[in-house]
């Protein structure tokens, strides 16, 4: 997989927005993952500690939410987790299709500090 | 205490706008462009050596970029065919980016009205989350890997257009569960057509051409 340059986009997106808010510290990063996407926790807060080393990213802390790869049923309609390798409907056994929930990649949020302005909006 | 910014943005956003900025500038131009994705050896060179030869026995141009780690077998062989192709070398990334389409397209003579193949790395993981300039994506496979590709990487083949199985002489020899395959293949990508070639005798490929030929009808429509 390609963790390293997930990472680097991860970290130039959230010194972008840290940036425009005057911030001098990122502390957080929030990254949601669909399963489908295979990436691996571990790999991407090692890389994510390599290359925001010296910035103002550095030592900020990995939360991945991982979405479920999300099957519907072409026979009942139901929707459901993919289980294992199987496109099978738990309820009728009818054959699943995707419905795109899994396949997600997105910086969620990030946690700053020292960005004065908006200070005020949080709680 | 830290302050919560709301983000929300795609990871691979850059890559996004580098694609999409190469999309418009090669249809602008009436230039059709096909992501060929396929795990290592499917036959995806094959594949577009086949489509190649009939393309220009049809009068029409095109122009091929091929994605490898390193080596530049595939380009030498297709040069060859008289084949207007150009190397990409990775160097161990395992999947092309739009910056690197963005780099060669100055280098290699893309004619208005023509077909540009752009082959990829050989993986069925990485090159499925890259857009790289492409009208659709082909995925293809290979009998010889088996019928369970589209359960093991579903989003592969969710990402691609249609479907091009490969080496269909060999089903038999490897006891291909074809049932098996298409059931997965219509589980993760309902909408992806299956194409059946032998790359061998170019059995297959006036359908496939065909199918190109209306998905390009399709999306210019």
């Amino acid at each position: 997989m390609h963790e390293a340059s997930a990472a680097a986009s991860i970290l130039r997106i959230a010194l972008e927005e840290a940036s425009r808010r005057g911030a001098t510290r990122v502390t957080r990063l929030r990254v949601v993952a669909g399963e489908a996407t295979g990436y691996m926790e571990e790999s991407l807060a090692f890389f994510l500690g390599v290359l925001s080393k010296g910035g103002a990213a550095e030592g900020a802390a990995l939360e991945l939410s991982c979405v479920k790869t999300r099957l519907r049923c072409r026979s009942c309609g139901a929707e459901f987790d993919r289980r294992g390798s199987s496109f099978a409907c738990p309820s009728c056994g009818g054959p699943g299709e995707l419905t795109g929930a899994g396949d997600e990649f997105y910086l969620d949020s990030i946690e700053i500090e020292g960005g004065s302005e908006w200070a005020s909006t949080s709680s | 205490m830290g302050i919560d910014i709301v983000v929300k943005r795609a990871i691979y956003e850059e890559n996004d706008a580098r694609a999409k900025a190469i999309h418009e500038s090669l249809s602008a131009r009436g230039v059709f462009t096909v992501n060929v994705l396929g795990g290592p050896g499917a036959g995806k060179t094959s594949l577009i050596s086949a489509l190649a030869r009939r393309i220009r026995a049809s009068g029409d141009q095109l122009a091929v970029i091929e994605g490898d780690l390193a080596s530049d077998i595939d380009t030498r062989a297709l040069r060859e065919l008289g084949i207007d192709a150009y190397q990409i070398e990775t160097g161990g990334d395992c999947h092309l980016n739009a910056a690197m389409i963005e780099a060669v397209l100055p280098r290699l003579r893309v004619e208005d009205g023509s077909w540009l193949f752009i082959e990829n790395i050989g993986n069925l993981v990485c090159p499925a989350e890259f857009v790289i300039g492409e009208d659709l994506k082909l995925v293809v496979v290979g009998v010889s890997e088996g019928g369970d590709k589209p359960y093991k990487y579903p989003f592969i083949f969710n990402k691609s257009a249609a479907c091009v199985l490969t080496k269909v002489d060999l089903k038999a020899a490897m006891g291909f569960d074809e049932a098996f395959f298409q059931a997965g293949l219509a589980a993760a990508s309902p909408q992806a057509a299956l194409l059946p070639l032998n790359g061998r005798t170019g059995e297959g490929a006036d359908r496939i051409l065909e199918w190109l030929r209306s998905a390009r009808e399709r999306l210019r429509a």
